[in-house]
């Protein structure tokens, strides 16, 4: 019988790179993704599951970061936002925000571009109700919405 | 957040699962977490040991028993129901629902087992299992047994699954030409329901149960009763309604007095029996 522990060894995949870290049992995975490997792109912004700034994959799958503890994602797949670009180089979102003036202060900015690149994955030509619907759990403060739901879906085809 | 410190144990087997929920004091199973990690933050819920069923892959089918029941894992998450073809073929309200919780990272790892265990009587799968008269399979060490909709939710937060007992399946009967509806009122698109109602209306029976007015989901008996006659005009339907408000004692909060949620629990019904008549094959 595995026997309960407050320490466990979590094996995952991060942007491409195998990391394996033993972490208490307790710790976010947010926290695990920001304070042990230094990739504060994932913001928190409630930390109640509500406002979705904290938004990466698992598995290729959108989530909150901090609704989920880091033993819960052992044996999966991370990207977070600071996987998007590769080489300096943005993606066709990531351009998409810049031509539509997707963002104002940019706190909301990554958990939006992570549940747009998700939506973008599988539905690679979205109408604009469907990108409403998929960032429903991504709040914007600013209330930038026109622009960051035009620009994902001036990127859809070209994603 | 830093959470208060916990024990973590993540089983391989159900059997084994069990093994540990039985040997552990406060030991609670953790599904996709999507309500009780938030509350373990809050402090709402302190349990000692999580039992993860995150590898239990038997738990996260979606299938059909020898007699045709709909099967649910209870790890099937609420995007799995979204896009099953077994539940589009069998019973496509629960893909329909299921498509209204929260949003699209919480249905990527909400599951249909956390949200009846958790018997918030606001959820939204509660209120509808008891209209379709769905079955619920729970093992221990002593075996299995399976518990009706009716004698599953007995509280809030309180179900029929006890400790060291594990919800393993959800069993929906197929809707043979029977409609299904649901209706009611949110705060906000997609939020929290202040009232709602689910029905299912086969031939000339309803199966009508309103949620967010009782500690669990309430049966609208009476308004079964008058619906047996198979009228399923909108007149009709709104005469069988009346006394349900009444009939109820619901809570009064911020978002709405105890009267205001007798009135919605009636117009929630009506919406939800039109619905499913008006689906009826």
């Amino acid at each position: 019988m595995a026997a309960p522990v407050t320490s466990r060894s979590v094996s995952v995949e991060v942007n491409g790179e195998q990391i394996e870290l033993e972490v208490p049992t307790r710790r976010l995975l947010v926290h695990f993704i920001r304070d042990d490997l230094g990739l504060t792109g994932t913001h928190i912004g409630c930390d109640t599951g509500n406002c979705g700034a904290c938004t990466v994959h698992v598995n290729g799958e959108a989530v909150k970061s901090c609704m989920l503890l880091a033993v819960q994602a052992d044996g999966t797949k991370i990207s977070t936002v600071e996987g998007l670009a590769s080489d300096g180089e943005l993606t066709a979102l990531q351009q998409a925000f810049n031509e539509h003036h997707a963002l104002q202060c940019g706190y909301c900015t990554p958990g939006m571009l992570m549940s747009a690149t998700a939506l973008l994955a599988r539905n690679p030509r979205p109408s604009e109700e469907d990108v409403r619907v998929a960032i429903q759990g991504n709040i914007c403060r600013c209330t930038g919405y026109v622009n960051i739901v035009d620009a994902v879906v001036a990127a859809g085809g070209t994603a | 957040m830093l959470l208060r410190e916990v024990e973590y144990a993540r089983p391989a087997t159900v059997e084994e699962a069990i093994s540990v929920l039985a040997t552990y004091d406060g030991a609670r199973p953790l599904a996709g977490g999507q309500t009780l990690v938030n509350v373990m933050k809050a402090r709402a819920a302190t349990p000692d040991v999580l039992v993860d069923l995150a590898d239990l892959d038997e738990l996260r089918a979606i299938g059909f028993s020898s007699d045709g029941l709909l099967e649910i894992g209870s790890m099937v998450t609420y995007t799995q129901l979204q896009g099953s073809s077994e539940v589009e073929v069998a019973r496509p309200i629960l893909a329909e629902v299921a498509g209204t919780i929260g949003d699209v990272q919480v249905r990527n790892r909400g599951t249909v087992g956390g949200n009846v265990c958790v018997s918030d009587p606001t959820n939204h799968l509660p209120v509808l299992l008891v209209a379709l008269g769905a079955t619920f399979t729970i093992r221990s060490q002593d075996g299995e047994r399976t518990v009706p909709a009716d004698e599953f939710f007995l509280g809030v937060y309180m179900t029929a699954v006890s400790e060291g007992e594990l919800l393993t399946k959800v069993n929906v009967p197929p809707s043979s030409g029977a409609g299904d509806g649901f209706a009611g009122l949110t705060i906000g698109t997609h939020g929290t329901y202040i009232v709602n109602a689910a029905a299912s209306v086969s031939g000339d029976a309803a199966r009508v149960a309103i949620g967010c007015v009782a500690a669990a989901p309430v049966r609208a008996t009476a308004m079964e009763d008058k619906l047996a006659g198979g009228d399923f005009s909108e007149d009709a339907v709104r005469t069988a309604s009346q006394g349900l408000g009444a009939s109820l004692d619901p809570p009064s909060d911020v978002h709405g007095s105890g009267d205001f949620r007798r009135h919605l629990a009636e117009v929630s019904a009506v919406r939800a029996v039109l619905q499913a008549a008006g689906r009826r094959k």
